[in-house]
C-alpha cells in the first residue's frame, strides 16, 4: 500500500529516527550512532483513511547529461522515427534534456525537431551556428501536443468508427522555421558539398561496419 | 545460449556481430536493440512475420562476441539464425 502519515503515539519522525521532546536532554547526553539529525514536529492530526500517496518517481534530479560528440552544429544521423536515416543539425539542447534539430527545412524536409539523443548518431561535421536565430518561444512547451478533449460519445457516433481529424500545422510553425534557417543555410553554403552531405541518406551497405566507422 | 559444460542460461543468448573480432568493437554495439524476426503460419496485424526484441547487455569473452537478453527468451531453433542489430 501507499505511505501514509504514522500515527501519533509512536513519536517517530518521518526519517525513522526517534524525537526527542524538548527539555535539554540532547546537550548532555552522549552522542549516539542512532541520533536523528533534524528534530521534526508531527502533526496532530492526519487523515482517518490510509490515503496512498503517489511517490513521485517523474523527478529529474539532475540535468540530463549529453554526450560530448553532441554540441550546437554538429550534424547528426537520425537513426529512427520519421526522419531515420536523415542528417540534421543540431540547434540546441532543450531543457527537457532532449536535442532541438532542423534539417534544415528547405535542404532535406526534417523540421524543427525534438529528438533525443538516444536516437542519433553524432558526426564530427560541425557547422557554424553562431549567426542562426532561435527563436525564444522555441522550447518544450512549444513542441508539446494539445490535450485531446474527451467528449462524450453519442450513440450514432459509436457506430460511426473513428473519424480521422487532419493534423494541422500549428501556427507560426512556417515562421519560425524560415526564421532558424535562413542562418543555417547561408552557413552550409559556405561549405562545398556540405548541402548535398544533408540531403543525402545515411545507409548501411555490405561491407560496411558501423564499429569500424568513423562518424 | 550461455552456457557451461552442462548447465544453459536460456534467458541470456550469444550474438556473434558481424564483422567484429575484439571485445573492443563490440563496446559499440553495447545497449543496442537486437530483433529477432520469424515467420508463423497465422497472420497477426496483417503479416506472417513476427518479431522478438531484446537488446546486448555485455560482451562475452575477447572474440567480439556479446551477450543479449531478450524479452522472452529465444527459442532454440534461432540458433545460428539470423538476429537483426538496431543502430
Amino acid at each position: 500500500g501507499g505511505r501514509c502519515a504514522p500515527p501519533f503515539f509512536t513519536q517517530r519522525s518521518r526519517s525513522g529516527g526517534l524525537l526527542y521532546t524538548s527539555g535539554g536532554d540532547n546537550q548532555g547526553a552522549s552522542m549516539t550512532k542512532s541520533q536523528p539529525k533534524k528534530v521534526e514536529k508531527l502533526n496532530r492530526f492526519y487523515p482517518a483513511d490510509d490515503v496512498p500517496h503517489r511517490l513521485h518517481r517523474n523527478k529529474r534530479l539532475r540535468p540530463r547529461k549529453i554526450r560530448a560528440s553532441i554540441t550546437p552544429g554538429a550534424v547528426v544521423i537520425l537513426v529512427a522515427g520519421r526522419f531515420g536515416g536523415k542528417r540534421a543539425v543540431v540547434l540546441k539542447v532543450l531543457d527537457s534534456g532532449l536535442l532541438l534539430v532542423s534539417g534544415p527545412f528547405q535542404v532535406n524536409g526534417v523540421p524543427l525537431r525534438r529528438v533525443d539523443q538516444r536516437y542519433v548518431i553524432a558526426t564530427k561535421t560541425r557547422i557554424d551556428v553562431s549567426n542562426v536565430k532561435i527563436p525564444d518561444h522555441v522550447n518544450d512547451s512549444y513542441f508539446q501536443k494539445p490535450k485531446k478533449e474527451r467528449k462524450a460519445k453519442t450513440e450514432g457516433e459509436f457506430f460511426e468508427g473513428e473519424k480521422k481529424e487532419k493534423k494541422e500545422l500549428p501556427a507560426g510553425r512556417k515562421e519560425d522555421q524560415t526564421v532558424v534557417d535562413q542562418g543555417l543555410v547561408q552557413a552550409i553554403n559556405g561549405t562545398p558539398q556540405l548541402a548535398d552531405y544533408l540531403k543525402s541518406h545515411f545507409s548501411l551497405q555490405n561491407g560496411q561496419y558501423p564499429h569500424a566507422m568513423v562518424f | 545460449y550461455k552456457r557451461a559444460r552442462m548447465n544453459q542460461t536460456n534467458h541470456t543468448s550469444l550474438i556473434k556481430l558481424e564483422n567484429v573480432a575484439d571485445a573492443d568493437g563490440a563496446k559499440f554495439y553495447l545497449g543496442k536493440k537486437l530483433c529477432y524476426v520469424y515467420k508463423a503460419k497465422t497472420k497477426k496485424k496483417g503479416t506472417v512475420y513476427r518479431t522478438s526484441w531484446g537488446k546486448v547487455t555485455r560482451s562475452h569473452g575477447t572474440s567480439g562476441v556479446v551477450r543479449a537478453k531478450f524479452k522472452n527468451n529465444l527459442p532454440p531453433c534461432s540458433m545460428g539464425g539470423k538476429i537483426r542489430c538496431m543502430l
